[in-house]
């Protein structure tokens, strides 16, 4: 947009697009010049996975209602409908995870989709796809690729084994072996690599533009930005933010970009604060903390969080955050030591936590959380009855539920916390998701914790329901003294109601902030900008 | 199976489990059944001419990845009413035959064509789909053939309805139709149509080439030509045409045969090698002649071909007599299975097996490359039933196809094959073991337990059972898998 002359080799204008009545991208313009690194960066739900949907004419797009703008490759306005149009204009995805047939030979998944065949007398009647397939010229043009991006391997050997790294290559390689490749994109490709290996896919990035091939470049990390990008383009919340040539920018302007926005809290805290918070008092502590979380992997994280706080814990998706609470339940593979009020805690045995009287409401509300078939009732009361042994009477040997007391519990939970439904026999699965967190939460306090991990409270439910479900957690913290460890992707609700806030990159803690630290702060430490770096109180 | 380097016995014992235990079964029984070899053998061949075809024809949806295609009993159907059909018009011999296969096809691509495209609806669920739609189909079959056939299309035939003239009756005799059309073909004929085929496919390929102006390598075309004309002239040596004029080809004569060609092969190939390599360019280096190999195949030959001489044998080896059309068209599906896998469609197939996802990104039309693999397998069902009843010789009309999908889905595993994996080989070894103890378990039981019944019972829950353990273990390997991948341990309980 700075020069109206100068030529795009893709220009993407006003794209807007609906989800069900939910607005996603609200006129976002993204301008890409041939053969530049272009990095798009974003939060969480900023956007940049639609954008690339678009782009590439999936089909979830146009099952649910297309999309709005314009779209021209070359100065040539198009209407990408399908994957293969995508293909055919040149446009290539390196895909975060891989698509690739472990199977199959290094060649195969190159050429898959686009094996070369000669013709033979079957073919001739029967049509081009009976023709056989030309292995001589397949592994001719899988050695070209490779050798492109600099990659020593044997084309015949079968993917399944190699190296994560690998396989990003060979991707790669896919790609541009396909003829007339004009703009590449890499989905947040370096998240799965190792740092050396990140080192030299960027190296192969900058060949691959040399080369006159655009590349559009997702990803979280500002010094990967900086290292290779020419240009980006910022979104937020499905806004356009700004587009920015790399050389006229610095790292705390991007990172205020990402995050900045209007500033209003969530919740009113502002009544006096006469909780007592002791430094010593400490009712979490991780040492060395790990979890082997898949997608979520915490990688030794030294916290300690203070008795009778709110804490949240931040962080990109993916980074670790929502593995710490995962974990401490004995949900996945843990090492490490972490004390609850002093005790250590058994990790890897399941429940331990809920006997050390920790709670945890899970942010897989549907698969985890609830048992969505059963009433309210019996997802508020099971947990309690199975750990505690609450709500049971002795009838000769037999333990048998006591329907009367877990029946009053119930009705007084859905009262306290304003669940609406038409009675505690409603099943929980036809609630509202705001409702239904509130089932969850319920069930947790039902335990009567000391300690209670809230993770991602407010995904998928209305900012109505988001505020009511904050307030109930900060007024908890507040009359019964309950810390509560909020862990969240919306850093915009922790600063609202957290006392102070963890940051989690690459699974392990990058900072802890104070909620009025400015936007710049937050950016840089999610951003990857101080990995394990720079701590405060 | 890559790990070249270290082999280790266990582990591959374990990998063919399922194989080894029904090795040591079918010895076992053979033993127990006190039959001599002499009986046990021919009957086996005659199955296995029989059922190949059938179990051959799922091979390619397992590699398409749709799984055990219980829906060729369909494929079965196709078979059925075609052949009820020339029966009824008075078709006989091996025209007859080729009448029923031409009639049944369509039928066959038609059904396979709409079980596709239901699988598609239906997708990671293609197996419990197939079994309940062969139910569905019966009993629009029956509804065929106890009430269309005779009450609605009448039809004037006393030996093939029922006498109220509605309904075809229960077991049809095809003793002066088809019955051995297609085993009995002379192999004279085979290799007379052969030659002409062969000269057929080089000229049209040629004017193919030059009607696209491409260029035709006459020399190359010359060669083949010539070949397949020497063949055919030796057709015309006396001795040659006499041993070529039965039907049957004797399983010694095979044995010999199959020892010469596998020492001739070897020795084309050290020809060639030696040819390619006295010129060869830097370009195109020949694949290199690995001569050990060469050796042991040869050694093999050697070997086998003395071993005819071991009386034992030799007495089976001369009381079998193979059909040789019929084993000519399971060998060519075998290569037609192969083949398939090196062409476009083929990697097509084996792509949108592996993962839908990335043929799907790949460009692939996923739904319509499973179509076509359901349209193949039911084609190919349907001419195994064909097989299958000219060899038998009677068509039970509401019982032939019941159990084809049951039993042919059984054989295969048996071979060692999975949901997932499935070979011409797996095939192949499955249907001989699965039908030895066909032919010796209820022999077994007369003689352990004075019961044929007990050896029939032990046959039917061993050839469920592996048919339940394979699908429970494939079960168990999906339900393993997503756990790795996405972030939910599901059973766990959070609050």
């Amino acid at each position: 947009m700075e020069k109206a002359k100068e030529t795009y080799v893709l220009k993407m204008d006003n794209i807007a697009k609906e989800y069900y009545g939910n607005r996603v991208l609200k006129g976002v313009n993204l301008h890409i010049r041939p053969g530049e690194i272009h990095a798009l960066m974003g939060e969480n739900g900023a956007g940049k996975s639609t954008l690339m949907n678009i782009l590439f004419g999936m089909p979830v797009i146009h099952t649910t209602g297309g999309y709005e703008g314009t779209i021209e490759v070359n100065g040539k306005p198009v209407n990408i409908d399908t994957p293969l149009k995508a293909m055919e204009l040149g446009i290539g995805m390196v895909h975060q995870e891989f698509m690739l047939i472990p199977g199959f030979s290094v060649t195969e998944n190159i050429k898959v989709g686009r094996e070369k065949t000669v013709a033979n007398l079957v073919s001739r009647l029967f049509g081009p796809s009976m023709e056989s397939l030309d292995f001589k010229a397949m592994r001719k043009d899988a050695k070209k690729a490779l050798k492109t991006i600099g990659l020593q391997i044997e084309e015949y050997v079968k993917v399944a084994g190699l190296p994560v790294g690998y396989m990003q290559f060979i991707e790669i390689a896919r790609e541009l072996d396909k003829t007339g490749i004009q703009i590449l994109v890499f989905d947040e490709p370096t998240a799965v690599l190792t740092e050396s290996e990140a080192e030299r896919l960027l190296e192969a990035m900058r060949v691959i533009s040399s080369q006159g091939i655009a590349i559009i470049f997702i990803t979280h990390r500002l010094d990967e930005v900086m290292a290779v990008a020419d240009s980006m383009t910022i979104l937020r919340d499905g806004e356009f933010v700004a587009r920015k040539e790399i050389k006229d920018t610095d790292v705390v302007e991007i990172a205020e970009l990402m995050i900045g926005r209007k500033m209003e809290k969530l919740v009113d805290r502002d009544e006096e604060d006469n909780r007592t918070i002791d430094e010593s008092q400490i009712a979490v502590s991780m040492r060395n903390y790990k979890v082997n979380m898949p997608g979520e992997q915490v990688k030794g994280i030294d916290l300690d969080i203070r008795k009778g706080e709110i804490f949240g814990i931040g962080g990109l998706a993916g980074q670790g955050k929502l593995g710490i609470p995962n974990g401490i339940m004995g949900l996945y593979k843990t090492e490490g030591q972490v004390k609850i009020n002093g005790a250590e805690l058994n990790l890897n045995k399941l429940g331990d936590a809920l006997d050390h009287k920790v709670a945890f409401v899970s942010e897989d509300r549907r698969g985890v959380g609830l048992l969505l078939d059963e009433s309210i009732e019996q997802n508020i009361i099971f947990s309690a009855m199975q750990t505690n042994g609450k709500f049971l009477k002795k009838v000769a040997w037999m333990s048998l539920y006591d329907a009367a007391a877990g029946k009053s519990h119930a009705e007084e939970m859905v009262k306290t916390l304003d669940i609406r439904c038409t009675g505690i026999r409603q099943p929980a699965g036809a609630l509202s998701g705001g409702n239904q967190q509130k089932v969850c939460l319920a069930r947790a306090l039902t335990l009567e914790p000391d300690i209670l991990f809230v993770s991602e409270p407010t995904r998928g439910i209305d900012i109505g329901a988001k505020k009511l479900v904050l307030e109930y957690l900060a007024k908890l913290n507040k009359e019964q003294g309950m810390t509560v460890i909020i862990v969240s992707s919306e850093l915009m609700e922790l600063r609202s109601v957290a006392d102070r806030i963890g940051i989690v990159s690459d699974g392990k803690l990058a900072c802890i902030l104070k909620p009025d630290d400015s936007d710049a702060d937050f950016g840089l430490a999610m951003s990857g900008a101080w990995k394990g770096g720079r701590k405060d109180a | 199976m890559n790990k070249k380097s270290k082999f280790n016995v266990r582990d591959f014992l374990f990998q063919n489990k399922v194989v080894f235990m029904f090795l040591v079964l079918c010895v076992g029984a053979t033993i127990a059944s006190k039959q001599p070899l002499t009986f046990v053998i021919p009957e086996l061949f005659t199955r296995i001419a029989r059922n190949s075809f059938i179990v051959l024809s799922l091979i390619i949806p397992v590699i398409a990845g749709m799984g055990l295609n219980f829906g060729i009993v369909i494929g079965a159907m196709a078979a059925q009413v075609a052949i009820f059909l020339t029966t009824y018009w008075g078709m006989t011999g091996f025209g007859g035959f080729a009448a029923t296969v031409a009639l049944s096809t369509p039928i066959a691509v038609f059904f396979g064509f709409l079980v596709g495209k239901l699988f598609n609806y239906m997708k990671g669920n293609e197996m419990i789909g197939g079994l309940v739609l062969g139910y569905f189909a019966e009993g629009l079959y029956q509804l065929l053939f106890l009430f269309i056939f005779g009450g609605v299309i009448k039809m004037n035939n006393p030996d093939l309805m029922i006498s109220t003239g509605a309904g075809v009756k229960n077991t049809i005799d095809l003793k002066d139709t088809v019955k051995y059309a297609l085993d009995t073909v002379p192999m004279l004929t085979i290799v007379e149509v052969g030659f002409y085929a062969v000269i057929l496919g080089l000229v049209c390929s040629a004017a193919f080439k030059m009607a696209k102006k491409q260029e035709v390598d006459w020399k190359s075309v010359a060669i083949k030509a010539a070949a397949a004309a020497v063949i055919y002239g030796l057709t015309f040596i006396k001795p040659v045409e006499r041993f070529l004029s039965a039907d049957r080809l004797l399983l010694l004569s095979a044995v010999e045969l199959g020892c010469l060609v596998t020492v001739l092969w070897q020795v084309f190939q050290f020809a060639k090698w030696k040819v390619q390599s006295s010129k060869a360019d830097e370009d195109a280096s020949p694949e290199p002649f690995n001569m050990h190999k060469a050796i042991a195949y040869g050694a093999l030959a050697a070997v086998v071909y003395g071993l005819t001489y071991v009386p034992t044998l030799y007495n089976v080896l001369i009381a079998v007599r193979l059909p040789v059309m019929t084993y000519l068209c399971i060998g060519g599906l075998c290569c037609f299975n192969n083949i398939l896998m090196k062409t476009r469609l083929g990697q097509n197939m084996r792509t949108v097996g592996q993962s839908r996802t990335v043929a799907n990104a790949a460009g692939i039309n996923v739904d319509k490359t499973r179509i076509i693999a359901m349209i193949f397998s039911t084609v190919l069902a349907c001419w195994g039933q064909l097989i299958f009843l000219q060899n038998v010789g009677t068509l039970s009309t509401y019982g032939a196809h019941t159990q084809v999908g049951q039993f042919a889905i059984a054989a295969l595993l048996v071979g060692g094959a999975s949901v997932q994996n499935a070979t011409n080989k797996q095939a192949l070894l499955g249907i001989v073991l699965f039908h030895t103890l066909f032919i010796v378990s209820p022999l077994a039981g007369k003689e352990l337990f004075g019961d044929p019944a007990i050896g029939e019972y032990f046959r039917v829950f061993v050839s469920y059972g592996v048919i339940a353990m394979s699908l429970a273990m494939h079960a168990w390997k999906k339900a393993a898998k997503p756990k790795e991948e996405t972030d939910g341990e599901r059973t766990a309980e959070a609050a």
